[in-house]
């Protein structure tokens, strides 16, 4: 419709010039929603990459569309390939300490059923439900974040 | 101090690979030491600490500076396209591709879902248009590292005229960023 309307406007009618220009600022204020509303839906879909991890919950990837999940995917590998790049041969994942460390061996407690679970020095641990146990700070990061484990402050 | 001056500028600095480079090849030293020391040795939970502290500071480094690309993403890839030979470059090469990326992730969605559905003459958006920019104004902390004399600082209202001032080694100010961005990049100041 907006091509029409030049068309129109080339042909000499003055007169509708003004609506012409309207009508452009409206489609344009449009457009500027549209992509306003797309794009912050994006930003927030980014965000779900640092809090949640790669794997995103199904209730979560319901509400997204096709595209959005594509963008999402493509979103994670493009992050992936550069924490590699960074640092020593395995790289580093850049969405771990997110907070400042304060002690080493933090108390846990688990939330759910997760089964054993590996610490640096062999020896395994048994994640079952509501099981309280005193591990290494790092290990216990990611597992806080998933929701198996529960920081314990005393 | 890369890792505050990065986290208090409003604007992404020049990249730092070779303090990258040295502190990533200090972790993977430390804890290749930790791998080979006895267990129950009191030195190894003091270097964990420190391994660990060590590893916060640098990701929090990069992650600040990987959101001030994603953030400004138009904008740093077109002062790293206009910038010229011997100027230093903001972005580290992995960084480049990354905003790269980013950058035609973001535009193929935009255009598969709303831009190719829009009557002809809508269908381009300037990205570089539409996203802001970095505020270059915002006040900022600082310390001065090395004596400054004669910075311009521009009037911030009608009825002042703009002034010189001399900063002092040692002395603290609250300023805009935009008077003092070259001095942060010399390390003459460090922001807190």
């Amino acid at each position: 419709r907006g091509s029409s309307s030049r068309s129109e406007a080339k042909s000499g009618r003055t007169d509708l010039i003004f609506l012409i220009r309207f009508r452009h600022c409206c489609l344009l204020r449009n457009q500027r929603c549209v992509l306003a509303y797309l794009y912050d839906r994006l930003l927030r879909i980014r965000a779900l990459r640092w809090e949640y991890g790669s794997v995103l919950p199904n209730t979560i990837q319901f509400h997204m569309s096709a595209e959005e999940v594509e963008w999402f995917n493509r979103y994670k590998k493009s992050l992936a390939t550069y924490m590699r790049s960074v640092g020593g041969e395995e790289g580093l994942d850049l969405t771990q300490d997110i907070k400042p460390p304060k002690s080493l061996y933090i108390e846990v407690r688990c939330l759910r059923d997760y089964g054993e679970f590996e610490i640096d020095d062999g020896t395994t641990v048994l994640l079952k439900k509501n099981s309280q146990h005193f591990l290494p700070r790092w290990k216990c990061e990611q597992l806080i974040r998933q929701g198996v484990l529960e920081h314990i402050l005393s | 101090q890369a890792w505050l001056n990065e986290k208090f500028a409003p604007e992404l600095l020049e990249s730092k690979p070779e303090i990258i480079e040295c502190v990533v090849e200090q972790l993977d030293h430390m804890e290749a030491n930790l791998k080979r020391a006895k267990r129950g040795d009191l030195k190894v939970s003091v270097h964990r600490m420190e391994i660990e502290r060590i590893r916060y500071v640098l990701s929090s480094y990069l992650r600040c500076r990987l959101v001030k690309i994603e953030k400004f993403f138009p904008h740093v890839l077109e002062k790293e396209k206009s910038r010229a030979e011997g100027e230093p470059s903001i972005l580290s090469p992995e960084e480049f591709a990354f905003a790269k990326e980013y950058m035609a992730n973001t535009e193929t969605y935009l255009k598969n879902v709303a831009l190719k559905h829009m009557p002809p003459n809508l269908q381009k958006v300037s990205l570089l248009r539409s996203v802001p920019k970095p505020n270059l104004d915002s006040f900022v902390f600082l310390r001065v590292l090395e004596r400054q004399e004669n910075i311009l600082v521009e009037p911030e209202t009608d009825e002042q005229r703009e002034y010189t001032i001399d900063l002092e080694e040692g002395s603290q100010h609250l300023i805009r960023y935009r008077t003092i961005a070259p001095l942060v990049a010399s390390g003459a100041v460090q922001l807190i």
